[in-house]
């Protein structure tokens, strides 16, 4: 693709009405949250009201127009978030969300494959999506969890990676960690899992909204991410499968759209990805998801890895001002290796009150466990601020955070 | 809400009052809030009238809920235990004196809801909520 032009983070807020709102207290709004979602685009907003006003109508059956406008829009949109992560649209399935995706796994491919001992690789930095669904799938298969060991700074320990992956089989791993934002080696890892022959689940949630993802060059199995992360709406993920696995593995839900034929006793399914799409989709979020991912191509996914770095820079250098006062930043405090994610905490202050002092300056910031509480404990942290930046993010945000982080020295005298 | 962050209550944070267990408790409770993870613990021991006679609290959370916990504690001691299980908010929005965000309104209410729970001796209510 070729850029005409780089555009300029000022440019690129333009185009976020959320950004053209003070917040309550009359403050510019400094969004630092989304890691959790991302805001959304005028484009992706009026993709909705599009089709609410011109052309809403169910997929896959009507004969009239507006239906068939519908599902050209939809399986266009699939198309689209298909070739942004290198796959084929069949290999693509929709979900919620990524929670929704790898629970699909651990479901539908979980439960036809895996036996009483064979092992489930994680590791300990894992989402509690991430988690969560393969602790349920070893209760009900009696299969064992195993993790891969974190060091003091949260980066992964790989040495004893060969033996860890030894009778496994499946590892799921994060592409980029929510809390740390530690980027993955995931191109030293997936070839050691697939040589020890385990099913290799990427959770792309943090991966897809700011790296560039070719699912064939990481050759991984499944890939899980979400839409709302990377300025789509709420509501629609997506599941990346093999599609030789989806063609072999059992449905997941089942009911109306994932069938081919029915009878009273028995049913044949349709073919992937429509196998693993029971009922009436999320069909105006998933054509919006498209325009999402158009957005994101358009700006270019190599600018905005390039941005977050030289941000995320930026914020580390400015917050050393903090230290005297008593800010500690965690993880591995390299842009090259962090995913635009900072966690934090000052001085004795919780981080709840470092965010509800934040915010009176109209800066969001995450604080608690961010859904990682097995790694907030191992790490002996009680909870963390975290701010997160993103493509519309800019330097003036980063003196916002650091002015209010200040002001949140002062009042608890630090 | 920067209001909030007045000298005594982070004097109440950082010098917590009834701040521990108690060996002898006759009631205790330990709940959690699921917004953010923090836990507090209250133990009472009640006389044979059933009236509070010490108390202690433990747990690990933010201000907020740390400062409201530690003046509860402050307030129920000399009250029958009657009387704890029928508290209402009100007696932690006149204790921290000032008010609490929306968002921020469980961290100061889970040190009452502990107490509660260890009075009615089942899973009290929400204060905020009833
Ligand atoms: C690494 C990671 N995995 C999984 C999830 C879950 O995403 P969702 O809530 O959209 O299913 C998140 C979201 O916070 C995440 O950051």
């Amino acid at each position: 693709m070729i850029h005409v032009r780089e555009r300029t983070a000022q440019e690129i807020r333009a185009d976020f009405p959320i950004f053209a709102r003070p917040t309550g207290r009359g403050k510019p709004l400094v969004y630092l949250d989304s890691a959790a979602t991302s805001q959304k685009p005028q484009s992706v907003i009026d993709a909705l009201d599009t089709y609410y006003r011109e052309y809403n109508a169910n997929i896959h059956r009507g004969v009239y127009e507006i239906a068939a406008r519908a599902t050209e829009a939809f399986e266009a949109a699939r198309a689209r978030v298909a070739r942004f992560i290198n796959c084929a649209p069949g290999e693509l399935i929709w979900t919620r969300n990524t929670t929704e995706a790898i629970n699909l796994v651990a479901y539908a491919w979980g439960n036809a494959n895996v036996r009483a001992g064979d092992v489930i690789l994680l590791t300990e930095l894992e989402h509690h999506s991430n988690l969560v669904p393969w602790q349920l799938l070893a209760q009900r298969t009696g299969a064992v969890l195993r993790f891969i060991p974190i060091d003091e700074r949260g980066v992964l320990v790989l040495d004893g990676l060969d033996r860890l992956l030894d009778g496994c089989t499946i590892l799921s791993i994060a592409h980029v960690g929510n809390t740390l934002g530690t980027i993955q080696p995931l191109d030293r890892i997936i070839p050691r899992a697939r040589a020890a022959g385990a099913l290799v689940v990427v959770d792309g949630a943090q991966g897809t909204p700011h790296l560039p993802v070719d699912v064939a060059a990481l050759d991984c199995d499944f890939y899980a991410f979400s839409g709302h992360k990377m300025l789509a709406p709420t509501g629609v993920g997506a599941l990346y499968g093999k599609r030789s696995l989806l063609e072999s593995m059992p449905p997941f839900l089942s009911g109306g759209d994932m069938i081919r034929t029915v009878g009273y006793e028995r049913t044949t399914f349709n073919e992937p990805p429509w196998k693993f799409e029971a009922g009436t989709s999320n069909i105006a979020d998933a054509i919006a998801f498209g325009v999402a991912v158009d957005y994101l191509a358009d700006v270019g996914l190599g600018w905005i890895r390039e941005h977050e770095k030289r941000i995320t820079r930026y914020a580390l250098e400015r917050l050393t001002a903090l230290a005297p006062r008593g800010l500690v930043v965690y993880g591995p405090r390299d842009p090259e290796h962090i995913g635009g994610v900072l966690s934090f905490n000052l001085g004795d202050v919780h981080a709840h009150d470092v965010a509800s002092i934040l915010d009176t300056e109209g800066v969001c910031v995450r604080a608690g466990h961010h859904c990682t509480m097995p790694l907030m404990e191992k790490m002996g942290w009680h909870a963390t601020a975290r701010a997160s930046f993103y493509l519309y993010n800019t330097e003036e945000d980063v003196d916002t955070l650091v002015s209010a982080l200040e002001k949140a020295a002062r009042i608890f005298k630090l | 809400m920067e209001d909030f962050y007045r000298d005594y209550i982070l004097d109440h944070y950082r010098n917590p009052r009834n701040f521990g267990h108690l060996e002898n408790a006759t009631v205790s409770a330990e709940e959690l809030n699921p917004l953010c993870g923090d836990v507090i613990r209250m133990d009472l021991q009640v006389d044979d009238a059933g009236i509070v006679r010490e108390v202690r609290f433990s747990g690990k959370g933010c201000a907020i809920s740390q400062a409201s916990a530690s003046m509860l504690t402050e307030s129920v001691i000399g009250m029958p235990l009657e009387a704890v299980a029928k508290l209402s908010k009100d007696v932690v929005l006149e204790n921290v004196g000032i008010g609490i965000s929306p968002t921020r309104m469980k961290c100061a209410m889970l040190g009452l809801r502990v107490l509660k729970t260890a009075a009615i001796g089942s899973l009290a209510a929400w204060p905020d909520e009833e």
